[in-house]
């Protein structure tokens, strides 16, 4: 697989903003900061949600708990796959009963990622609330699931493909929109 | 009349090995000659064995035929059809059957299938003990009568000391001769492989070589106490060597074998729990290896046998502790032993002793391993040099129980001609006689 | 690392990437087992079978445990034949168990390479639990992330495994697992089951419990049968006890923060002392724990993905 057109949807203080915003927008919707709990979705909603943590830290000034999941055993498609994908680790150190649970993931696709990752929270605790927030929309969707805070829509073809780069330095964060070449034959 | 002709002729029990012809008159070797000697115009079929060596058909002491009672492992028609094209004219077959071959009937059974449906000679060896439960001898001047030709419990040892020592004792009266089958049973408790690394690294029980020692320097012993004629069977080790070798210094009337495996491979070829490598005695170290072939090579050990031991594919594909022991040997012995040859290990008169000569001196086979004149027919032309693939399609036995399949061998039995009929042929216009 | 493999037969060709893949995927697992609702979906519509011809509950719950955990179905067969009895051959009770489509033969049998054998003759994952005196990957591994959890490395400690080496197939595990690692082994028990040349695997030999145990980091014991009088390997259980049982003084030879194993059952009072078994130092209810989570994660490395499917 070949990967040509790149084109950079986001850059860091892109990310920045959009990020920002979406952080006003969970508080407000949650009038405050005080019953959310953060849960990255393993490995890009990591960096994300830790990101909204400090944000709110900033905004609020309050020290909401965030963990993270790995949604691998959850997945659907784990007898189609050839061999086992690596597990991640589901690191989840406070009770979510009763709290408002704010999902976060890179990019929204299929919703089967969130499907997955609903089923593991569910069998963490019995949240009041799952609330989602993606840095990127692409559409796609095959379940009825629907983000609550989008950073950006963006129309995409199957073609293409959203790359986020949100590990390590923040001042090198992007996000690129790439088209997929086949060869022939492949 | 039959003319083998240009070939190098290698007959050790007549101090010959040189170019010349063989001259077959019916069912006997009628004369020898030189090189250059030939008649021009020869009455009768002419094969020219230039380029190959013509010995006396081979002799192999030690064979299962599993006829009777396990007539699906192998039976005289293609356990002596298997022999045949490993170059054997002769085979001596155990008694462990269904019958034991105890009774004279089943001695008389197994020589009445062999000239209906044998392609070789077939020697009846009988047990030394009813059942071979080492009880009861069995009666061994009936069994002599009826055609056995020598005495053994193989496949077994005969545990008792008493016992063996009566059985060498009453068989010397008669000067019958016991084969042992030199195993201390205790010893080798549940073992299933050598006692040495590879067995400890795939956990497999072990045998350790004295368990084989301890039983040959009792029996040697024994031969002493006695003045009993005794052969041992299938040594495997390195003591086991020194131990014959220091009782024929002694003057003892022992004499021993090895088989082919024991010199082709060690203990490293059960790896991977192959089960076509699991046999008892079982395969042994680099050392016991090496020290069999020297003591091929001093004339220590006196004949090369197979132990061919055929198996049904169940019995072998299964785990390895429980996996019957024996593999197939007719067709291999030869080549496998030419490869010490080349080697320069063996001399090609060596060979031919270890393979002819020696076990029908032993056995006493009147005709068998010489091109004396009036000497049976039964002669062997083997191509040294010939290069083929043991394929399962080449196995003749209804088992294809080998370690050896799939190995490239080089040498092989062009022709063989037993009681002066072409029994055997890979040489072009030359056709086998119906 | 990608995992490749399809069966578990033994750690004789694992390499300390590999082993550490298993570790890392294990401790996932163990997440899991601390949560209120300890199952997750991973293997549902997989079917483990446990084919077991030697009785070990322990194993067997174990791995059971463990494909639950995992959504798996796992079914128990449990046949008491030995391999001396006449009857079914083990191929064909294998391919008995095939032709009922599981993913997964966990396979216990007391001849050595029994499972690999397995392997060859049928289309389904298998994972060795215990063969004759071979091995027993899983217990091997579960060790090495045992003595991780509580030491935090492997290499350069001293782990003295005392009892009937010869007949152990933990111990063929261990040597691979814990050798690799670069632990300094010790092999202690009679002389009779524990033989000299046991140290061209690189672990040391010794006969005398004293020496085995001094400054260990880790000392663990082995089960001894009492069968095993009988052949004779060794006199008598009081006479094994007296010179390799484990007790509060010869522990004391050991280091101050060291560790106490046992694979378990263990004979009290005679590989270990009553006050031993239940002490501080004693590791051996997490292995057991352990020993769930690496079994999930060898199912779970094993059972998924299409080349197991059938």
């Amino acid at each position: 697989m070949r990967k040509t057109d790149r084109k950079v949807l986001l850059d860091s203080q892109g990310i920045e903003r959009v990020l920002s915003r979406l952080t006003h927008e969970i508080i407000e919707r949650n009038r405050g900061a005080e019953n959310i709990v953060l849960v990255g979705v393993c490995s890009g909603g990591v960096p994300l949600s830790q990101a909204i943590r400090e944000k709110i830290r900033e905004i609020e000034g309050v020290e909401v708990p965030a963990g993270f999941v790995d949604i691998t055993l959850y997945r659907d498609d784990l007898s189609k796959t050839v061999f086992q994908p690596q597990l991640k680790r589901t690191e989840i150190p406070f009770s979510i009963d009763e709290r408002k649970v704010v999902l976060v993931d890179d990019v929204l696709f299929t919703g089967r990622t969130i499907r997955a990752a609903m089923d593991a929270l569910i069998d963490l605790g019995r949240p009041r609330a799952i609330q989602l927030a993606v840095l990127i929309d692409r559409g796609h969707r095959e379940l009825p699931i629907r983000a609550d805070y989008v950073g950006r829509n963006v129309p995409t073809s199957w073609e293409e493909t959203v790359d986020v780069r949100v590990e390590g330095d923040r001042s090198q964060w992007c996000v690129e929109l790439n088209q997929i070449v086949s060869p022939k034959g492949e | 009349m039959l003319l083998i002709k240009g070939g190098r002729v290698i007959d050790p029990a007549n101090g010959r090995d040189e170019i010349g012809s063989v001259v077959v008159d019916g069912d006997t070797i009628s004369a020898f000659l030189p090189a250059g000697s030939e008649p021009s115009n020869f009455e009768g079929q002419v094969i020219d064995a230039t380029g190959k060596w013509v010995v006396p058909g081979l002799v192999d002491m030690h064979v299962h035929l599993r006829d009777p009672g396990f007539e699906w492992k192998e039976d005289i028609r293609t356990g002596t059809a298997a022999a045949i094209a490993g170059g054997f004219t002769s085979v001596v077959c155990m008694a462990n059957t269904n019958p034991v071959n105890d009774l004279p009937d089943v001695t008389r059974g197994i020589l009445d299938r062999t000239r209906e449906a044998g392609s070789a000679d077939v020697f009846p060896v009988a047990a030394v003990t009813r059942g071979l439960e080492g009880k009861e001898m069995v009666n061994f001047s009936e069994m002599a009568a009826a055609g056995a030709i020598a005495f053994s419990d193989d496949g077994k040892p005969i545990e008792n000391a008493l016992m063996m020592r009566r059985a060498l004792e009453y068989a010397k009266g008669f000067d019958y001769l016991i084969l042992a089958h030199s195993e201390d049973h205790a010893l080798c408790e549940n073992g299933a492989a050598n006692e040495g690394d590879t067995a400890l690294r795939l956990g497999i029980p072990g045998i350790p070589a004295e368990a084989e020692e301890v039983a040959i320097a009792r029996d040697i012993l024994l031969a002493k106490l006695t003045g009993g004629r005794l052969h041992l069977q299938h040594i495997s080790t390195k003591m086991g060597v020194g131990l014959l070798r220091m009782a024929k210094r002694m003057g003892l009337r022992v004499t021993g074998e090895s088989a082919p495996h024991y010199f082709a491979l060690t203990d490293a070829a059960i790896e991977g729990y192959d089960t076509n490598a699991k046999m008892n005695p079982p395969l042994r170290g680099e050392e016991d290896r090496l020290a069999i072939i020297e003591g091929l090579a001093d004339g220590t050990i006196d004949a090369i046998a197979t132990d061919h031991a055929p198996h049904e594919d169940y019995v072998k594909r299964c785990e390895f502790i429980s996996a019957a022991n024996g593999i197939i040997g007719l067709q291999t012995a030869l080549p496998l032993t030419l490869a010490l040859v080349r080697e320069g290990k063996l001399s090609p008169a060596q060979l031919v002793s270890l393979l002819s000569a020696n076990p029908a001196a032993i056995l006493r086979l009147a005709g068998k391993g010489a091109l004396s004149q009036g000497a049976d027919a039964d002669v062997t032309v083997v191509d040294p040099d010939a290069e083929w693939n043991f394929t399962s399609d080449e196995v003749l036995s209804k088992s294809k129980n080998s370690p050896f399949l799939g190995c490239k061998m080089k040498g092989r039995a062009a022709l063989v001609l037993r009681a002066g009929r072409v029994a055997y042929s890979k040489m072009t216009g030359v056709s086998v006689d119906a | 690392m990608e995992w490749r493999r399809r069966h578990v037969l033994g750690l004789s060709d694992f390499s300390p990437e590999e082993m550490e893949f298993v570790i890392d995927t294990a401790r996932s697992m163990e997440e899991v087992l601390t949560r209120d609702i300890k199952k997750v979906p991973a293997l549902r519509g997989k079917t483990v079978v446990n084919l077991f011809f030697e009785s070990s509950t322990r194993t067997r719950t174990s791995f059971e445990i463990a494909g639950k955990r995992l959504s798996a179905d796992v079914v128990n067969f449990t046949s008491s034949s030995s391999s001396t009895t006449k009857g079914e051959t083990l191929l064909d009770t294998a391919r008995n168990i095939e032709s009922m489509k599981p993913n997964v033969l966990v396979v216990r049998h007391s001849a050595s390479g029994a499972a690999r054998f397995l392997s060859q003759h049928v289309g389904c994952s298998v994972i060795n639990a215990g063969d004759g005196a071979n091995e027993h990957p899983s217990q091997g591994l579960l060790d090495l992330y045992t003595i991780l959890k509580a030491k935090g490395k492997i290499a350069g400690l001293k782990i003295a495994i005392v009892g009937d080496i010869l007949h152990s197939r933990v111990v063929g595990s261990d040597l691979h697992s814990l050798g690799r690692m670069g632990a300094k082994l010790w092999l202690c028990g009679p002389a009779t089951m524990v033989p000299k040349a046991l140290e061209k695997t690189g672990a040391r030999v010794t006969w005398n419990m004293r020496e085995a145990v001094k400054d260990a980091d880790v000392v663990m014991m082995l089960r001894i049968q009492s069968e095993r009088t009988k052949s004779p390997w060794f006199p008598s259980i009081r006479e094994y006890s007296r010179n390799f049982g484990l007790n509060r003084a010869l522990f004391s030879l050991a280091k101050d923060d060291a560790i106490i194993m046992h694979p378990g059952p263990i004979n009290r009072g005679v590989e270990l002392s009553d006050e031993l078994a239940d002490c501080a130092s004693s590791v051996v209810l997490d292995q057991v724990a352990s020993g769930v989570a690496v079994r999930m994660a060898l199912l779970y490395l094993l059972a998924g993905g299409s080349h197991a499917a059938h």
